[in-house]
Parts: C-alpha cells; structure tokens; sequence
C-alpha cells in the first residue's frame, strides 16, 4: 500500500502533530513560521478571539471562522469542514464562516502530513479531527460558562451557539463566554483524543443539507479567485509556451516589435531548475492586453528537443513494445499464476484497451501572481498542494521554502490540475525580474497545450475461465506515463511486489478490485517515451479512470463468452473471501442498488437499446468507495450512440451533506461521460493539437441526458465522492453499447465509426 | 481615454479602442465577477449585457460600446437579489462557481425577453456556456425557478395595480 495513506485509519493519526487547544491567548498561535520575519499569518487572532484550535477561532461577536486546509475548488469542502465542526461545537450554523488556510504547516491534513487536496481523502481523512476539534471548543465554552453562571459543567446543555443552564434558566452565548474570557480549558494531545465523540443518533448537523457558505458569494461577482487578485503597483505576464509539450529550449529572443506595444516592460526568458516547464517566454507589460500583445509580437526560436516528432501513435507503439517485453515494468498485484492457470483454462479471453490523452480544462485558466516582499516570496493562486507548490515557487525563486507564503484562493475548477506549480514559476521569475508584483495569467491556448494531462494509456488484459466457467486468472498489463513519479516524493510511490523498485500506483490502483479470482497479475509498465514528452498530472480520479475501463470492460467480454449476465457475474465474483471481505459485499449491494433504481433486467428495452452495468471500488483499496452505475443507451445503424440515462448509486458509509453528495455524484458521473464520449487530445509533432474549445470539447447542456443518483448511508465511516463516478460511466456505457448492438468498444473516447466498425466485424 | 456606461455609472478607462472589454472591465475598473475562460466566445465566462443582449465580452472590444450600456454580474441587481441569484442559492447550483456569472448573466438575457421558455428554449440559449463541474441540470432548475417567480410577481404586481 502507497505509505501517503498509511494512516488512514483515525486510530493511527499522529494527533501529536496538531496544534490544538492552546486556550484563549492568542500569542504562540502562530507555528511554523516563527523565525521567520516578516510574516503576518492569515489567521493570527486578535487576542479577544477564542481559538480553540488551529482549525477555528470564535470571536467576541459570536461568529465562528473555521480555517479549511483543503483547496476548495467546487467540493465546498470549506463549507463541510465547518459542518464537522459545527455539528460538535454545537454552533448555529448561521455564525459559521470559513477561511482558506496559508502554507503555515500548521494547517497541514491530519493524516497526509502535508497540504493537499485530492483523491476524494479530505472528508475521510479530516472527519474526525474536525470532529475533536468541536468538541474540545464545545467543552472549553461549557466549562467556562459554568464559571460564569456558577453551576456545574455538567448540568449546562449546549445548542445554537447557546449554553443553557435549564434548572435555573440562565444562558450565555458563545459570544457571551469568549467575551468573559473564562473560556481557558486547554487538551493535551491524549485528553483530546479520549473525548468521546457523538454517535450518529446524537447528530443534529451531519446528515442536513445546510447552505454550502461559499454559494452566495457565487452568484454576485464577489468570491476571488487566484485570477482576482489585484496587488498596488503589480504587472501582468503573458506565457508564450513552444510548439512542442516539453523538452524544447530557447534558442533566441527579438522582442523589437513587442518594445513598440504600450506598456511593454520586459520579455523573460525562463530559467527553470525545477524541470517543470521548458522553453518558455514570459511577456511582462503594464496590462494584461498590453503583456498578451506584446508575446504575439516576441520573435522567438526554438530548438524543439528530443520530443519534437512524437505523436500519439509513436507513444502508443511504445507502448505496445514495452509491454510485449517479458521482463518490463514492475507488479502490483502478484496472486497465484495466472500463466499455469491459462494453460489449463477451459477459454481464455484476451484485449487491448486504450485510453486518450485527456485535458483538465478547468473554467479558470492557470493563474499565480507573485510578490517578493523583503525576504519573504509571496504567491496567490489557487492551488490543491500547497506543501509542493511552495517549494517549486522556492526553486523558480532561488530561495530557501520556508520563506515563500502561499495564499489561497477559491479554485475556478482543479480536477488535479491545480496540484501542479507551473504557473507560478512565470510568475516568480517576471517579478523577480521586473522588480515588481506579477499577474501571470495563461490564455486557454497555454492551458490546454501545456496541460498535465491524463496520461494515454495501452492496456492488455487476459482471462482464463475454468470448465465451471469460473475465471480462475487474470493477467493485467498497464502502459503509460507515471503522474505521480513525476513530484519525486518517495512517500507517494509504492513497493513492487517483485521488489524491482517503487512504482507509481496512480497508474494501476483499480486493477487490485475487490472480485476474487486466485491467480492474478497486474503489471504496471512506465512509458518513459510518454512520460517524457507528455508530463503527466492527476486527472479526477486519475488511475481509476482507465483501470476499470479495461476490468470492466473485460469482465463483461468473460461474461459474453461464458453466455452469463454480466451483473450476476460480478456478483458472483463479489464473494468477499479473504483480503476483499467486507468491501466486496458492500460492492454487490451498491450494484445490486443501482440495477433496481435501473429497472435492470425487468424492463423490456426497444431494438437497439441496451443496458450495461459496471461497478468500481476506487480510489485506493485503503481509501475505497463504493459505486455502481446502469448506463442505457440507444445506438443507431450508423454507430451513433445516445446515452439515455445515466443510474448511479454510491456507498458513501455517512452522509455529511446529502444534497452535495448528490451534486458531486451527479458532476463525477458527467466527467465520466465527457471523457467516454467527448474529450480526446492528440499530440503531433511533440504538441498537443487541441488548443481550445472548438476542438476539445467537453459535455456542455445540450448533451446531458438524464442521471438518476442513489445514495446508501449505511452508518460507515464517511468516503470521498469527487471522483468514483467518474471512473464507473465509460464501463458501463461500452457494456450497454454491447448489449444494445453486439458491437464491442475497447478505445476512449467511443466514436460512432469504431462502434460501426465493430457491428459489421 | 474611453468612456464607459457600466452599471449605471460612467467610467473612463485607461484602455486602447482594441481593448477587449473583459480586461478593461477586470482591470481598469476592477470588477472581477466578470471572468476569463476562453478568449475566443466558446466558453460564455465572461458573458456581459450590451444593450440587453448578453455577449461575450472577450470579443467586444471597448471602442465599440463607448456610450453602450453594459451590465455585468455587479450590476444585475442592487444587493445580489435577481430572481436568478436568488434562484441559484435555492438550488446551491454552483460548485467552483467560476462560470456562474456568465451563466446568469446570459441567463438573464433570456428571461428578460422570454418569461416562459420550454426547456428546450433553455438548452438552446445556454448551450454555449460551459460549466467544466457539470452543474448544467440545476442551472437549467434554477432558470425555471426564477422564471416561474418572475411571473409570480408580474402576475402578482399586476393584480395590485389600482385601476
């Protein structure tokens, strides 16, 4: 297992690490960043303030500002982080408010150790420690208000923001008692961790659909996003980005014409040590018009490097090659022995999958401003990892990471793009160049092109299925380049079970599903021709994405071979023997949730439709979720394809916002269907080809067909939901494709000539 | 310099003629709800009000509005309280929000020529805003919803009329 999540079970969490409960003074709050000069944290408190914890502080007002350490980019994650809190402090949810947290290492996720956001973990990982948080605030008010009524703690009744005192009828509000300054009552680590929490039957918070606290801000103009900020004195930078991905350099630079643009105050050339760009030229001008007019001008020549000639089929042939090597890649997965097992099969069923590069393309283009003030580097932008991103804004700079202060902002959309620190290298070094604050601000030709995308990938599937018709074997091969070796964080790779060496688990977490098949190989295969020339980045849900394509895919193809229903099939599979008990069960039932809200099987379908099912457990096999999905479609003559509906029911353990649940369901389910359908990149020439959206183009209205979402709460722990559906959508619409037509997809996206293609074969 | 007629107030702004006015309104006078998502009219980010007709203000150029009257999200209404902002809340239509004011503004555009439109009427004047979370089915509620209160209160305003 990948050691980032080593601790995810709340048992294990190093509370030591936090910072918590420090009373009402609020001197020796600010952590982390005390030797350094200069810094005024986000969060310092006036010292009326009660801040119980590093994670909210009340003020004398009553309002409760609670600091989310997640990047919130549409999960509201803010807004549910203050909802845990909430529910044990025992505050009206009206006096709630959030903050984005800074860098401080204080703000840091309880069990990742580290400032990111992603794989649906925020939730999981943060449920409890926002939980011990409210309560050990909800505790220190109580046992000051009791000092103010004087009567026992224990007799006092907390709700909405208020502390009652039924027996004598006195109250005191939150307001009330930071304002008296009675509210001292400190935890250590140990006494924090033995309060005793709320069960489910006591919550009064978790489980409502409260107003999400960054909506309103939404829909008048006011919420800020990192393209927002507006610094006294600042400049604005242009990219101008070379025709190839990656691997081209500078050669020379005439900026003659762009000397006669207004504005125009210099063209840098960027030195980037950190290896995350290559061959860019930042326009810096007074305006953003001004700088973007000034890099049309700049004259530049490139050398286009090693990658200059690759395309999509050159990656794919490679990909091919190296996985037709017996001795390539490393194991993930290494059960029994899938090839003795072959010999003896009584059918062995065997594809190739593929998927394409995919684009982020989130509605706000990558943007950092950067500041250099005295020794301290400042960058405002939206960013899902700040612990990283801060140190490669530190390497653009030159300068040591502990002097680089990142401010958060809301994210116009992140799906993982925003885990990279590209845009802020630009930024860094035009400031730094220019003497000046800097806007750098990428057009959509700059983000498309220079995207860190979803990898391609080539994968190989074989199944072996014994004369029972049992699948005895399954060997998986998966080519493509490693998102995650990229950072260079050991911690975030995993062990090969052949002990060759870590391998990037982004690239096959999935292929270890919850089905029990005895002899079972998963091979994870580094394309280093793509890796190189296509940098790879965590695209929403990221391995899982193209893993279950190939597994459910191909377990439906077992099923057609066999002349079983290929849900029955799965859940036959689903036994929850050994290492898969507990969630394989929990697998079924989701299936089985998603065929009866479906009508699977009991409804009769007209010529030419069909359903198709598949179900997921992503993300990690230690942080999994639970989620199934109906797909039924209608596929013309010619191949065209309509998806009609969409049904998707997901095991979520404790619901924490149920309407959010379903609105992030329903977006994942629609990403899913994007990518199934819709969105395909190429490269040529080492460039990718799709600059805009006139030629990438996710789903937009018109395409939406009608998405029916079940939510099972069955009193669990809380699971992420910002990604699972996202993986399950294309499976289950190439099965419905199937079983409407007889024609069998193996490539994303599915076109209407592939499908056409294989009718007639 | 420019002069601008921008949520009822004039403004000169510090701008070319050539200038798109997305930037001019982003910059020079620092309305930033107004958002940058394409540059090329595919996306509907940065959609504004000309005249009452919503457009892209990413392919507007300033010289070309002087003595227009332009609307953005900051001026649909005077405490962020138009039947479609009120709409949006009550169905929590924003995820990361970033694409909403353009879909509200264009949204509006709609509603202040058609109080009553189908859904297909609403799938056809919306098709080119993108929303990169996928929050289309409760944009499309939440236009409903507002259209329907707006004729609530028409209706309603009529009645009290005094004859």
């Amino acid at each position: 297992m990948n050691k980032h999540i080593k601790d995810v079970m709340p048992e294990t969490t190093d509370l030591s690490r936090r910072s918590f409960l420090v009373g009402t003074a609020a001197t020796g709050l600010v952590l982390g960043y005390a030797g350094v000069p200069g810094i005024e944290s986000a969060s310092a408190a006036a010292p009326a303030n009660f801040e119980p914890s590093v994670w909210y502080a009340i003020s004398p007002d009553g309002l409760v500002t609670v600091t989310c350490g997640k990047a919130d980019m549409g999960q509201h994650i803010a807004s549910t982080m203050a909802q845990i809190v909430a529910e044990e402090l025992g505050a009206k949810w009206s006096d709630m408010r959030v903050n984005l947290a800074s860098n401080d290492p204080k703000f840091n996720d309880p069990v990742l150790g580290a400032q990111i956001t992603g794989g649906s973990w925020s939730t999981m990982m943060n449920f409890e420690a926002m939980s011990r948080a409210g309560a050990a605030g909800r505790m220190a008010l109580t046992e000051g208000a009791a000092a103010a009524m004087g009567v026992p703690a224990g007799e006092l009744v907390v709700r909405e923001s208020m502390i009652s005192h039924p027996k004598s009828k006195k109250q005191m509000s939150f307001a009330d008692v930071v304002k008296s300054g009675k509210a001292t009552k400190t935890f250590t680590p140990d006494e924090l961790k033995a309060i005793k929490l709320k069960t489910p039957d006591q919550y009064t918070m978790i489980g409502v659909s409260v107003p999400q606290l960054d909506i309103p801000a939404k829909t008048n103009g006011t919420a800020k996003y990192g393209i927002d900020v507006m610094l006294p004195g600042m400049a604005y930078g242009a990219v101008v980005t070379p025709p190839v991905r990656f691997g081209a350099t500078v050669k020379s630079v005439d900026d003659s014409a762009a000397k006669k643009v207004p504005g125009f105050i210099k063209a840098v050339t960027l030195d980037d040590k950190t290896g995350t760009t290559s061959g860019w030229v930042v326009a810096v001008a007074s305006t953003y018009a001004n700088a973007k007019k000034a890099a049309q001008a700049l004259k530049i020549a490139y050398d286009g490097g090693p990658n200059a000639k690759l395309s999509s089929q050159s990656l794919l042939d490679e990909a091919k090659r190296l996985q037709a090597l017996e001795d390539s890649g490393q194991f993930f997965v290494k059960d029994g022995d899938p090839n003795a097992a072959f010999g003896s099969a009584a059918k062995v069923v065997e594809a190739e999958y593929t998927t394409s590069i995919n684009i982020h393309a989130p509605m706000e283009p990558m943007n950092a401003t950067a500041e250099f003030k005295g020794d301290i580097l400042h960058i405002y932008s939206g960013n899902q990892f700040a612990t990283r991103s801060g140190a490669i804004a530190a390497g653009a700079a030159g300068i040591d990471p502990k002097f680089v202060v990142m401010h958060q902002m809301w994210l116009g959309g992140g799906f993982g793009r925003r885990l990279d620190a590209d845009m802020m290298i630009p930024a860094v070094q035009a400031a730094k160049a220019v003497g000046k604050p800097v806007k750098v601000i990428y057009t959509r030709e700059n983000d498309m092109t220079m995207d860190f995308s979803r990898p391609l990938t080539y994968q190989k599937v074989k199944a072996g299925v014994d004369g029972d018709g049992k699948l005895t074997a399954l060997s998986h091969d998966v080519v493509s380049a490693w998102p995650t070796a990229r950072w260079g964080i050991p911690d975030f790779l995993t062990p090969s079970v052949d002990k060759k060496g870590p391998l990037d688990s982004f690239t096959v977490n999935g292929a270890d599903f919850f089905y029990t098949v005895p002899n079972h190989y998963v091979r994870a295969i580094k394309n280093e021709l793509a890796h190189n020339a296509t940098p790879s980045g965590q695209l929403r849900s990221v391995a899982p994405g193209w893993t279950f394509w190939a597994v459910e895919s191909m377990i439906d193809e077992i099923a057609a071979a066999t002349g079983k229903d290929p849900a029955q099939f799965r859940i036959s599979l689903l036994d929850g023997a050994g290492k898969n008990d507990g969630g394989a069960q929990r697998l079924r039932n989701t299936l089985l949730a998603a065929m009866g809200l479906a009508g699977y099987g009991s409804r009769k379908l007209p010529k030419g439709e069909g359903m198709g099912v598949a179900c997921v457990s992503s993300q990690e096999r230690a942080s999994a979720s639970w989620t199934a999905c109906v797909a039924h479609v209608a596929v013309a003559p010619s191949g065209e394809v309509t998806v009609k509906k969409l049904t998707v029911a997901t095991d979520v353990g404790t619901q924490v916002h149920p309407d959010n649940i379903r609105a992030q369901v329903e977006g994942a389910a629609l990403w899913g269907l994007s990518l199934a359908m819709y969105e395909k990149a190429t490269l040529k020439d080492g460039g990718i080809e799709q600059a805009n959206f006139d030629s990438y183009t996710p789903l937009r209205m018109s395409q939406v067909p009608e998405v029916a979402v079940a939510v099972i709460a069955n009193g669990e722990k809380a699971t992420g939901v910002g990604e699972p559906a996202v993986t399950v959508v294309a499976p289950a619409i190439g099965n419905a494709i199937f079983n409407a037509s007889g024609a069998r997809v193996r490539a994303l996206p599915i076109t209407a000539e592939a499908v056409k293609a294989s009718m007639k074969a | 310099m420019p002069t601008l007629t921008i949520n009822g107030r004039s403004m000169s702004v510090d701008a070319a003629n050539d200038t798109p006015l997305l930037w001019a309104i982003r910059e020079q006078l620092q309305m930033t709800g107004t958002k940058f998502g394409c540059g090329a009219g595919l996306c509907g980010a940065c959609t504004v009000h000309v005249n009452g007709e919503a457009v892209r203000s990413c392919q507007t150029m300033v010289g070309d509005v002087a003595g227009k009257k332009i609307t953005t999200i900051e001026g649909l209404s005077a405490k962020g309280d138009h039947p479609l902002q009120k709409a949006w809340v009550a169905e929590q239509v924003p995820q990361c929000g970033y694409c909403q004011s353009g879909q509200i503004m264009q949204a509006a555009s709609l509603l202040s020529k058609n109080p009553n439109p189908t859904k297909e009427e609403v799938v056809a004047h919306m098709d080119g805003n993108l929303c990169r979370c996928m929050t289309y089915s409760r944009i499309q509620k939440a236009i409903m919803r507002a259209a329907s209160e707006m004729r609530t209160a028409s209706a309603s305003g009529n009645e009290r009329r005094p004859t």
